[in-house]
């Protein structure tokens, strides 16, 4: 069967189009016939494993609810929100200056991201489009500061496609903790927007685990940028047979900060992609993006980073780093940076390195009487430091820090 | 000192041994025992590292022939982290730097491991920290350095000390520090001095790799070797040490070749 079948019989299995967001999914699923399934030609699908993409296609979309999950706690004050059907219905109480968008303002502000971002084309946009039913739009109202986490389970053997909108109105505050998490052969799409007005402040906080077998995840994070608004992104990536995320963040008039910190880890056969992007469309804009990924056994990661910096973004200041750890021979790591700097009065760095476990560090610690398990745990977790020390303690309640360490530590 | 019937803690015997297919030691012969104070002197590249490394098994060095004993138990055959607990420690000439790893957890699990094989219990991380914070007097270190990655950043001098605080937290029997004297200023030279004095003890046994007579005023040897192209030429007392600050290795060497000659 060729790819583009897989795609079609995903399309015909869907629920007619309905609902309020039926003109996004008579859009999508459009786009979706008339554009096919990438090749290995087109750059952007180059390395990416597509008999695991038209497995993902080979999954129903969940509508059925499941409610018996078991989630590590929260902190106290912090509101939860489990989206775990496609209908992303709102029956809970939000917290204090966070209110949820009006159908009228829904139907405003869809697309507007995604058109600023310009994803309109994309993949995975179109196939959330394509099957996303409900969305969860909210607004954080000006000034106001606030916790939040959405969480994303999903459900074996079926697909669940979840859609969300963030505004984050002049001066606001959020700290966000999403957590995106597979199971038995499950697939995850997921498409998350976000406004950030002038001087508005989102800490975003993202895990996206795999944990079951056959686990796949398509997930797109879009971002608008208004001036001295800052934006930060912590991110990690784990345990997907096949995932791809790709965060698209555009600074509007330029002069904002955006901050990614991101780490995947593969293991087995696994293979997880980024591919990011950030655009600075006016001047003294601010980027400081590190991408660390550690693969081991045959598992494959791939980093795709492009940076924008066309004329009208002097004085933009951009730095990106990679930093790869192979843990096996036959792992494989492809990083590469796409800087497109048109602007002549900047300052941008970037950065490329791919290195084994240091045999002298772990000497220094086996001389030190630690055995080598212990000793292979301590050096990954320094390693993984850098990233998940930006964590904050509600995050680290879904103990990733093992996790991460018993995928790598072998 | 020299305490001729007093248990022998390490015993190297002819030992040949080289590194990335290049031979490095030409028959190594060494009796240290406890209560034992030695010194290492010798020209660089003459394989004093190389030594060092090899009694604490570091993988990149290859026994050709020869044997290393320590309490009679051959340790050729233990993995390097079997041979810290037992009680070998190496002070390495350049410690080295790991980002990420919090100095203090690297402390404790390093000791619990030594406790371990002592038959005593683990600390716990605030049973730990009282440990520690007596063991930093020892080498007049400021506990920030615990909340730091391990060495990172550390200046020349504070790696060395960082080195004797693991010393003096997993109480070795035999300590071999590798040049732990050079780049201290003479205040940090001696605190370390004092604190290697300190530690030692009639059941342990030192031995200091050094370049310098000043190391060895602090701590008087009970015997000087120098090495020279992989093997030990000549043994003496802390005069031959003396010696050599005034004459080089140059003289020495060739009186020694003479000597051979004569024989
Ligand atoms: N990993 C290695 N690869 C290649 N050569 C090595 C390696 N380790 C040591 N050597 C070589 O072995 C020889 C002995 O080195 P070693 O470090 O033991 O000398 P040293 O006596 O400690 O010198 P110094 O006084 O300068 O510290 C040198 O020629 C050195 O270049
Ligand atoms: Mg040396």
């Amino acid at each position: 069967m060729k790819s583009s079948a897989f795609c079609r019989n995903w399309l015909k299995s869907l629920p007619p189009t309905q609902g309020d967001l039926q003109k996004e999914q008579v859009f999508g699923r459009k786009r979706l016939l008339e554009k096919g399934i990438p090749s290995p030609e087109d750059e952007a699908w180059r390395l990416s494993n597509l008999n695991r993409l038209n497995e993902f296609f080979a999954l129903p979309l969940t509508i059925k609810e499941r409610s018996n999950h078991h989630f590590p706690e929260q902190e106290k004050s912090i509101k939860r929100l489990i989206l775990n059907t496609n209908k992303c219905i709102l029956e809970d109480i939000l917290p204090e200056g966070i209110t949820k968008l009006s159908n009228r303002e829904i139907e405003e502000n869809i697309g507007n991201i995604i058109k600023t971002c310009n994803i309109k084309n994309d993949l995975a946009v179109s196939i959330n489009q394509a099957a996303s039913s409900d969305l969860l739009a909210l607004r954080i109202n000006q000034n106001v500061t606030q916790s939040l986490e959405i969480i994303i389970p999903s459900v074996q053997q079926q697909m669940i496609s979840t859609r969300v909108i963030i505004i984050l109105e002049k001066g606001a505050r959020l700290d966000l903790l999403e957590v995106i998490l597979g199971n038995n052969q499950s697939a995850q799409n997921h498409l998350i927007e976000i406004k950030l007005e002038a001087n508005a402040e989102l800490n975003h906080e993202l895990i996206s685990f795999g944990q079951g077998k056959q686990a796949s995840s398509l997930s797109t994070l879009a971002v608008e940028q208004s001036p001295q608004s800052k934006y930060s992104l912590n991110s990690l990536h784990q345990g997907w047979h096949y995932a791809r995320f790709e965060p698209r963040i555009i600074q509007t008039q330029g002069d904002a900060s955006t901050t990614i910190k991101s780490l995947q880890v593969t293991s087995a056969k696994e293979q997880i992609a980024t591919h990011s992007l950030v655009r600075f469309e006016g001047p003294n804009g601010r980027l400081d993006q590190l991408q660390k990924a550690v693969a081991t056994d045959s598992s494959h990661s791939i980093f795709n980073g492009s940076i924008d910096v066309p004329k009208k973004a002097q004085k933009t200041e951009a730095a990106q780093l990679s930093k790869n750890l192979i843990l096996s021979k036959r792992a494989r790591i492809d990083t590469k940076p796409e800087l497109e700097i048109v602007a002549d009065d900047v300052r941008c760095t970037h950065g490329a390195t791919v290195s084994q476990l240091q045999e002298e560090e772990l000497f220094y610690l086996l001389s030190r009487g630690i055995n080598k398990e212990a000793a292979n745990s301590l050096l990954l977790q320094g390693y993984y430091d850098d990233i998940i020390s930006n964590f904050s303690k509600n995050a680290q309640r879904w103990n990733f820090i093992e996790k991460l360490i018993k995928a790598t530590n072998k | 000192m020299n305490l001729s019937n007093s248990e022998i803690l390490l015993s190297i015997e002819d030992l040949h041994a080289s590194v990335e297919d290049k031979k490095i030691l030409y028959g190594v012969n060494l009796i240290v025992r406890e209560g034992e104070i030695h010194a290492i002197m010798g020209p660089n590249g003459s394989g004093k590292s190389t030594l060092s490394k090899i009694i604490a098994g570091h993988p990149s060095y290859k026994v050709i022939s020869g044997s290393i004993k320590f309490k009679g138990i051959n340790i050729l055959e233990l993995e390097p982290e079997k041979r810290a607990r037992i009680g070998i420690f190496l002070g390495f000439q350049y410690p080295v730097e790991i980002p990420g790893v919090s100095n203090l957890e690297f402390l404790r699990v390093s000791t619990n491991s030594r406790r371990n094989e002592l038959g005593k219990s683990e600390l716990d991380t605030f049973e730990f920290e009282e440990l520690v914070t007596e063991s930093l007097k020892i080498v007049e270190m400021d506990p920030a350095f615990l909340e730091r990655s391990v060495n990172e950043g550390f200046s020349g001098g504070e790696k060395k000390r960082n080195e004797i605080l693991q010393m003096a937290l997993l109480d070795p029997l035999v300590a071999i520090l590798d040049e732990t004297d050079s780049g201290l200023d003479i205040d940090a030279l001696r605190v370390v001095a004092s604190g290697i004095t300190k530690l030692s003890n009639p059941n342990s046994a030192t031995i200091l790799i050094t370049h310098y007579q000043r190391l060895l005023n602090e701590v008087t040897p009970d015997f000087v070797h120098i090495m020279a192209n992989g093997k030990i030429i000549k043994t003496g007392n802390k005069e031959l040490a003396m010696d050599i600050e005034k004459s080089g290795y140059e003289l020495i060497n060739k009186r020694t070749k003479k000597k051979e000659v004569a024989k």
